[in-house]
């Protein structure tokens, strides 16, 4: 029997590799985009164990919503991308210090 | 005051902790008998022909980006659909209002190029 | 399952966002079927989109304490108050920005519609009842300002910031929606009014309980900009183009505080102990740093990202005490804040031209001789930015420092004052370079259209005015509390 505290832990810890992927990563911008979709799928755990455990609707209507902010978020964040790549001929996140002060 | 973050810490511990020993174990207990055959490329029993780094048309990206958004937004037809009669016409009209906003969008990247190849 | 009777909203008491959607729906299919070359149409009716939003802001919703679209959605005063500051900034923002934006070849329909977006986002914001329609407003909001940060496509410090931006603002929205899933599993809604009742009467679950909470402070602290998340703050000031910063510094602000008021201040005003000490941290590093590394910033953006945090610091100041006057000091502090901050871009836009960003600080120098009138605004942005008594800026600050005193945060206060004189050296800065100072080179050249130079003074005089009459505003701001 699969309990709430697994959906949990699943969640923490998809959430804790996200969260370990955007600030360990310093090389390639596509992976903090993966890394931020990661925690947003943990979150998503979250609202649905909660939710099916609850008996309550309401968690998975907003995973809906999250979902679909999630996609637009990753075509925003490619977008952004798509120009820094045009811009510096790189995607590399150590390069993101032309501002200092 | 500070006992607030404790789960943060311990959260952070956890995770980095859970990487880390994933990492690690994988690192350490798998088996590594490198071979020729093992290290080559694999592509459905093809030699590999090209370089598996080549580069992608930035303009893949750009269909992907606009699949995936008019993609998902399918997903909300579903549960509508399911529940019509309960939601009457207001439901429907609602409904309505949300695909003429897509159709906008829809108009805009038509209208701005974004759908042409070449 | 729970399966609720499904009701018709009340759609007239969500007007305001309604004509806004429809407004911006309009300027882009406008626009893209316009064949202006400075997106004339765009702008106009993007003005009227703003200022239209205002009136019926005004006409239905203020006084009034009503929810629709079952929960989701208040309209009350509070909400309405902070939809029209963040209605009259972006109308300003835009006034200030068309010769800028053209003089650079960015001058586009995206502009205005990405822009009508964002407001529309922050408008959801304000008067979000749960926690759904809260975390949409907040997306949609940034999600514009991120495409809009990108916007000067060529830029390569632009599309940098943007970067950076959008890495953070993704990161401090997951946090912010881990911290509601949590909140979610305790009280099993996401209702705000039934999670404020389920967090007065807590038991065991207290832990998951601020656990959730921590996150959420977090998600939001990182959305004000509030030291220790504000890395994302200068470089995307200094980054982004001056419109753009604009709509960052003035109008998300605003929403950043009607976000806070509506997820934590009201709706976990029961766990007041658990997130006081919090905010007070927050509030003191902000003010530690914002003043300590302004001082030595040469470019003006990023000098004011840096004030920035000072004054995040007083508005989270207000916050502290968590009664009416407290949160009504808050607004008040963000709302004039806001306003002489976008008078302030307005300046830096008023003396761009092509080619020529006008954003060092010894741009400045001479502008009393080229231009009296906006030197006087300067004047006058600059000592209520300070805060010195008689402007609008010093009663924004002796409120909050009043509420904070009496919630019994003595040391606080005197912190703040501190800081408040520290800010008056890089503030001041700026007034001795337009007055004493002789222009190097070309020196700086007010040039813009006679419609930017009236809103612009107007703005720099309605500054002086609200210094000199307070009290409609203070107590209008006390009134959307009451």
């Amino acid at each position: 029997m699969i309990e709430l505290s697994d959906y949990l832990v699943l969640g923490a810890i998809l959430f804790a590799l996200g969260m370990a992927g955007i600030f360990l990563n310093r090389k390639n911008a596509i992976v903090l985009l993966m890394s931020i979709e990661l925690i947003l799928l943990a979150v998503n755990f979250n609202f649905i164990g909660f939710s099916t455990f609850m008996g309550d609707l309401a968690g998975q209507v907003f995973v809906f919503f999250i979902l679909t902010v999630a996609a637009a978020e990753s075509a925003i964040g490619l977008a952004i991308m798509v120009t820094l790549f045009r811009n510096r001929g790189t995607i590399n996140v150590g390069d993101l210090d032309s501002m200092k002060g | 005051m500070l006992e607030n973050y404790l789960p943060i810490l311990l959260f952070i511990i956890v995770g980095l902790g859970v990487g880390v020993v994933l990492l690690a174990a994988g690192f350490i207990l798998g088996p590594r008998k490198p071979s020729e055959e093992k290290l080559s490329p694999y592509e459905c029993g093809f030699e590999a022909f090209e370089d598996s780094r080549m580069r992608f048309d930035v303009r893949y990206y750009l269909v992907a980006i606009l699949f995936i958004i008019f993609d998902l937004e399918i997903a909300f037809l579903f549960p509508w659909a399911i529940v019509l009669d309960e939601i009457g016409l207001f439901g429907f009209a609602s409904m309505g209002v949300f695909l003429a906003i897509l159709l906008i969008g829809f108009l805009y990247e038509w209208k701005k190029g974004a759908l042409e190849w070449e | 399952m729970t399966n609720e009777a499904f009701e018709t909203p009340n759609l007239l008491l969500a007007l305001p966002e309604i004509w806004l959607l429809a407004m911006a729906c309009v300027v882009l299919v406008v626009d893209l079927f316009s064949n202006d070359r400075d997106h004339g149409p765009a702008f106009w009716l993007t003005q009227v989109t703003l200022l239209g939003g205002i009136i019926i802001t005004v006409s239905t919703q203020w006084g009034v304490d009503a929810t629709t679209f079952s929960g989701t959605y208040v309209a009350d005063s509070l909400g309405a108050l902070l939809k029209i500051g963040i209605l009259v900034l972006a109308f300003l923002g835009f006034a200030y920005s068309r010769d800028y934006m053209r003089d650079r070849g960015i001058l586009k329909g995206e502009y205005y519609m990405l822009g009508l977006f964002a407001v529309l986002g922050m408008m959801v914001t304000v008067s979000a009842g749960n926690l759904l329609s809260l975390y949409l407003g907040v997306e949609l909001m940034s999600l514009s300002l991120y495409a809009l940060v990108a916007i000067d496509r060529d830029s390569s410090r632009a599309s940098e910031a943007a970067m950076k931006y959008f890495v953070l603002g993704a990161l401090a929205s997951g946090m912010l929606l881990y911290g509601m899933s949590m909140l979610y599993g305790v009280t099993g809604t996401l209702d705000l009014g039934e999670i404020t009742a389920a967090a007065a009467e807590l038991d065991d679950r207290r832990f998951l309980f601020l656990f959730g909470l921590v996150f959420m402070m977090v998600g939001v602290a990182f959305k004000f900009g509030a030291v220790p998340f504000h890395m994302w703050v200068p470089d995307v000031y200094h980054g982004a183009p001056t419109p753009v910063t604009l709509m960052i510094a003035t109008a998300s602000k605003v929403a950043a505080v009607g976000l806070f008021l509506r997820l934590i201040g009201e709706g976990l005003l029961p766990l007041l102990e658990s997130w006081q000490h919090m905010v007070v941290l927050l509030a003191v590093l902000s003010l530690l740093i914002g003043n300590t590394v302004a001082l030595v910033q040469t470019n003006i953006k990023r000098m004011l990202a840096y004030s920035t945090f000072n004054h995040v610091g007083f508005i989270l100041m207000g916050f502290v005490a968590g009664t009416p006057e407290g949160y009504a000091a808050s607004v008040f502090y963000a709302l004039t804040y806001a306003f002489t901050v976008a008078a302030t871009f307005g300046v830096v836009l008023l003396l761009a031209r092509k080619g020529f960003e006008a954003d060092h600080i010894t741009d400045l120098k001479g502008l009393n001789d080229r231009s009296p009138l906006f030197a006087f605004v300067v004047l006058i942005l600059m000592i209520s930015l300070t805060g010195i008594p008689g402007t609008v800026g010093f009663y924004a600050k002796w409120m909050v420092l009043k509420s904070v005193v009496e919630a019994g945060f003595v040391w606080l206060a005197v912190l703040a004052v501190i800081g408040a004189v520290v800010g008056a050296f890089y503030y001041l800065r700026l007034v001795r370079y337009c007055y004493f100072d002789k222009a190097e080179g070309e020196g700086p050249q007010p040039t813009g259209s006679g419609g930017f130079q009236a809103v612009l003074a107007a703005n720099g005089l309605l500054v002086l005015v609200a210094g000199i009459f307070p009290g409609t505003l203070v107590a209008v701001c006390l009134a959307a509390f009451l």
